[in-house]
């Protein structure tokens, strides 16, 4: 990874809401509760971290640590109290208004928690806004809009207003606005939220599609287990507006950095995030003999193999090459619970 | 000041014995009025300070040296420029564009039209048949005269209205300068915006436009701040991620998403138009208020009965179509065809041509003449006189009974207590409602009512609007008890509030003026009808609003319906009434004023005295009096209504 790379950084980033938040000194050890006596709530405390082009980070927490300000912070809806947000390089809290204008039509793009339609358009003309804003002539944009409509299946729906709307299907709108612009960093707040699990797969899939295609940055915001490992190259858990751990999601599953996290992500099926690779011993004395089992698998995915075979040790196989031994019991244990 | 030397630190702890001290203090100084020095019975003339000289003083320099006339001129020039074209075009005035005027009949299927698409049938029917009858009743062109009017003012009201709503909404130092001014510019009386526009505009339809916008400018603002302000911050936001430019956020985004907030502002803007435009006949604009004017002065009430009816149809048309617009969600429209998609419009373009051709054929269609008028005056005559001959007897003996027993002997006594008493009762009042802080803003208020120089005209217009906020609450809480019996008579009861509610205040003279005559009593009268519909409104609020929980454990625990009423009903609604009869007494001291014309011996015929000499200074004095008076009641009912609810912790 090279320093060019790296799309977004922020640095000691603080955002405080209170009566007169500029005027706070703020330091890591600044406490929640010295903020309160003052009559100031941090909604994000010390957030350092660095997200790659063409990396999905899934930011995590409980509702009300901080998550969405986050993310506004990271787009510059919110000015932040301390610290700095660099974008390409460029301190967003520098940018003049046109610079950021600029940068938002050209770069950003987001999908709010509750939509945040224009309720007096409709919903062809909710997505065609952002190309309009950026200066695209009329038909081209009309013709992009309905594009993005058909794709995320509101084909037929393209005169009706929000309130017309269910919240799923508004949902959608906000989704197919933010495609039509094709962002390279995209800002997902909750965006599959009121969605139907079929739907929620096909919207998955589609921004999957693009970010493997075009290399896309991409902040998602979600309370789902299951998308968060389905999509994230990374994952940040946060706590009362603080980033407790940002990691892959196998090393947060099996390496939690606090209890916090330990206990944030104790209902999750293991199994489906832990690679073979990461209980492997390595290689020590003879390969045992036999079939290797390919060893960037979750150990969902070799469950039956494993099962099946009966070796104590059973080889691993990355590219080409053996990469460790996997111990048949520890997997078992992982599998299907340490043996009574 | 006595309320000061009463108060030494400790007192303040407890409000309630300070504003005893100061109630009693007060009455002292009644009981022995007869001792009392006279500079305390009423203020010397030698304190009375010349206010409405230095208002004239500084008016003449603003529009001699400051060259506001010129500034003034440009305005109303291009409001007459405008004026010009509507009177053209509604009744044919000679001017450009030299087109009109358009027939009755395309006008009438064009309201018939807007009400169909913005409220259905019902709305399309009376709209069509509002304008069909005033064509039939052969009023036509004055009910064109003062709709001219209205079309230029409100356009003129609402961009003004919003243009300095945005600014207060982006400038918090506008909003803070801007407040206060509303405040008082909401409760000065119709007149004393008309003095300052006579002298610097004229008397005339002009006239008439300018002081029409400039009264209905405030709500405009209020609406405008309340709607942006409201805007969702996740539209904002989107807005912005979209790459907007202020100015696109502004025009595209925020200003939008404020529609039904604004478009309440303009509703509120075509109400105040209407009023005003009515009683701009004072100030010679012709059209339907002229004709009332005169014809009650000429006490011909079946002829302004009829006028009465077309003023009242014209309210509630327009109030009904500008909220409809208002309320209006946005709907998808299907169809493929441009017929189809535009059915109403196409529909409408069909009945327009279908007029413009029976005012071809006919003549009849386009004006219908006074002699082909259809008239209900002579019937109405012959009904009223038979009613007044009828309660002549009881008219008569209550006319008496009211002014020898209760209004002179009233009066007498709001004009013979001690202007010190009234003062230090008032300041003792308010301790007792806001401590210290209302104590000193109601003096500030009430003081320099003192120091003008009109305080007896000013009791006399307290005492007017005293007992008929006080007949009104007789009248108005029974009645809205009455109403708030069950869901459906509740809402009928509103809607007839609502509804008596968009009615300009001119029309409440027509019934009192035809029942007692020109005297004292119909002025109470007028003021107390006009100031019954809010407490009757907010009193059927008030008893709506009560959590059904609460009168359910009252009945668990046995309390009968008058207790019922008396120990939870009542009370819970009190800050809701109070509210009700706050607004009351704005409705009343707005009624006094413009009841002057009647015969009235308070600041109201004063100002219509300063009106017809054009003299500024004293007309505004007297606007802020009655202004002061009405924020200063304001002040203490909402203080108490706000204290009271906090504690009920609701
Ligand atoms: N404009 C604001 N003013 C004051 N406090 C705010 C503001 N916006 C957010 N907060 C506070 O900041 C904290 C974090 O809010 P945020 O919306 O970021 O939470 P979240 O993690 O997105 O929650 P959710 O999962 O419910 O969306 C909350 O305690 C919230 O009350
Ligand atoms: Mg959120």
């Amino acid at each position: 990874m090279t320093e060019s790379d790296v799309v977004i950084s922020c640095r000691n980033v603080w955002k405080v809401f209170g009566d007169r938040p500029e005027r706070l000194r703020l330091t890591p050890a600044t406490t929640l509760e010295a903020l309160r006596a003052t009559n100031h709530i941090a909604a994000v405390r010390d957030v350092s971290l660095d997200i790659r082009r063409g990396e999905m980070l899934v930011v995590m927490g409980l509702s009300g640590s901080g998550k969405s300000t986050l993310v506004r912070c990271l787009a510059r809806l919110l000015d932040i109290t301390s610290g700095e947000v660099m974008v390409e390089g460029q301190d967003i809290g520098k940018l003049s208004e046109t610079e950021l204008i600029e940068l938002r039509r050209k770069k950003m793009g987001m999908v709010f928690q509750s939509f945040g339609l224009l309720p007096h358009r409709t919903a062809l003309e909710n997505v065609a806004f952002p190309l309009e804003m950026r200066g695209q002539d009329r038909a081209s944009r009309i013709a992009r809009a309905r594009d993005m409509l058909t794709l995320v299946g509101l084909k037929g729906r393209e005169g009706y207003f929000p309130r017309e709307l269910s919240g799923g299907q508004q949902q959608r709108v906000g989704i197919a606005r933010s495609l039509a612009v094709e962002p390279d960093i995209w800002f997902l707040d909750e965006p599959f939220s009121a969605l139907d699990p079929l739907i929620r797969r096909e919207m998955q899939d589609e921004f999957l599609r693009l970010k493997g295609m075009l290399a896309k940055t991409i902040v998602f915001i979600t309370h789902d287990f299951d998308e968060a490992l389905r999509l994230a190259d990374r994952i940040a858990i946060m706590k009362d507006g603080a980033v407790e751990q940002i990691d892959t999601p196998e090393r947060i599953v099996m390496a939690p950095a606090t209890p916090y996290v330990a206990k944030f992500t104790e209902a999750i099926d293991r199994t489906r995030v832990v690679r073979a690779l990461a209980l492997a011993q390595p290689v020590a004395g003879p390969v045992p003999e036999g079939g290797a089992l390919p060893a960037g698998e979750t150990l969902h995915a070799l469950a039956r193999r494993i099962v099946g075979d009966s070796r104590p040790m059973i080889p691993l196989m990355d590219q080409g090459r053996i990469a460790g031994i996997l111990d048949r019991k520890a997997a078992l244990d992982l599998l299907l619970g340490p043996a009574a | 000041m006595m309320a000061a030397t009463l108060a030494k630190p400790g007192f303040f702890l407890d409000q309630r014995r300070v504003a005893q001290a100061i109630l009693l203090a007060a009455l002292v100084l009644v009981l022995f009025r007869g001792v009392l020095p006279a500079g305390l019975i009423r203020l010397p003339e030698g304190m009375v300070l010349p206010f409405a000289d230095w208002i004239n003083a500084a008016f003449a320099f603003a529009q001699n040296d400051l060259g506001l006339m010129t500034l003034t001129r440009a305005f109303s020039d291009a409001v007459e420029v405008c004026l010009d074209v509507t009177a053209n075009l509604l009744y044919g005035k000679s001017r450009w564009p030299n087109v009109g005027p358009i027939p009755w009949v395309v006008i009438a299927a064009t309201a018939g039209m807007a009400g169909y698409a913005l409220g259905g049938l019902r709305l399309a029917v009376l709209a069509a048949g509002t304008f069909v009858w005033i064509a039939v009743m052969g009023q036509w062109k004055w009910a064109m005269e003062t709709l001219s009017v209205i079309v230029v003012a409100v356009p003129f009201s609402v961009v003004f209205g919003l243009l300095m709503g945005v600014l207060a909404w982006r400038y918090r130092m506008a909003e803070r300068i801007l407040n206060p001014i509303l405040n008082i510019a909401q409760s000065l009386p119709h007149f004393a915006y008309m003095i300052p526009v006579v002298v610097f505009i004229g008397v005339g339809p002009k006239a008439g436009a300018i002081v029409t916008i400039i009264f209905s400018v405030p709500p405009m603002i209020r609406m405008s701040l309340l709607g942006l302000r409201a805007v969702s911050p996740e539209i904002i936001e989107s807005g912005k991620m979209s790459g907007t430019t202020r100015w696109q956020l502004m025009t595209r985004v925020r200003l939008p998403a404020a529609r039904t907030e604004i478009l309440i502002g303009v509703n509120q803007v075509i109400m105040q138009s209407l009023a005003m435009v009515v009683l701009a006949s004072f100030i010679g604009m012709p059209g339907l208020g002229q004709k009332l004017l005169q014809l009650l002065q000429a006490l011909k009430i079946g002829l302004s009965v009829e006028i009465g009816i077309t003023i009242v149809l014209l309210a509630i048309v327009l109030d009904r179509m500008s909220k409809a617009w208002a309320l209006k969600q946005p709907e998808h429209v299907e169809g493929a065809t441009w017929v189809q998609r535009h059915r109403l419009l196409a529909v409408w373009l069909g009945l327009i041509a279908l007029g413009f051709l029976l005012a071809w054929l006919n003549p009849y269609f386009i004006e219908v003449e006074r002699k082909q008028a259809l008239s209900l005056a002579d019937p109405l005559d012959a009904v009223v006189g038979g009613l007044i001959d009828l309660i002549d007897p009881v008219a008569d003996w209550l006319r008496w009974f009211l002014i020898t027993w209760v209004l002179i002997p009233l009066r007498d006594a709001f004009l013979w207590l001690p202007t010190s008493a009234v003062l230090v009762a008032l300041a003792g009042a308010a301790w007792r409602i806001g401590g210290l802080r209302s104590a000193l803003v109601c003096l500030a208020f009430i003081l320099p009512i003192a120091l003008s120089g009109w305080w007896d005209r000013a009791m006399i217009t307290l005492y007017t609007v005293f007992v008929s906020v006080a007949l009104a609450l007789v009248i108005g809480v029974p009645l809205g008890l009455l109403g708030a019996a069950n869901e459906a008579r509740a809402r009928r009861f509103l809607l007839v509030c609502d509804t008596a509610q968009t009615f300009p205040s001119f029309i409440y003279l027509i019934p009192v003026i035809m029942l007692f005559g020109v005297n004292d009593v119909a002025v109470v009268a007028a003021v107390m009808v006009f100031a019954t519909v809010p407490i009757v409104r907010y009193t059927i609020e008030g008893l709506r609003n009560i959590p059904p929980e609460i009168v359910e454990s009252a009945q668990m625990s046995g309390a009968s319906g008058r207790q019922l009423l008396w120990h939870v009903k009542l009370p819970l609604a009190l800050p809701t009434l109070v509210v009700g009869a706050n607004q009351s007494i704005m409705f009343a001291l707005f009624m006094v004023i413009i009841a002057a014309f009647i015969g009235t011996q308070d600041l109201g015929q004063e100002m219509q005295r300063a009106l017809s000499s054009t003299d500024v200074g004293k007309g505004l004095v007297l606007g802020l009096a009655v202004a002061f008076m009405g924020l200063t009641a304001d002040h203490l009912l909402m203080k108490w209504a706000r204290g009271r609810e906090a504690t009920a912790g609701r």
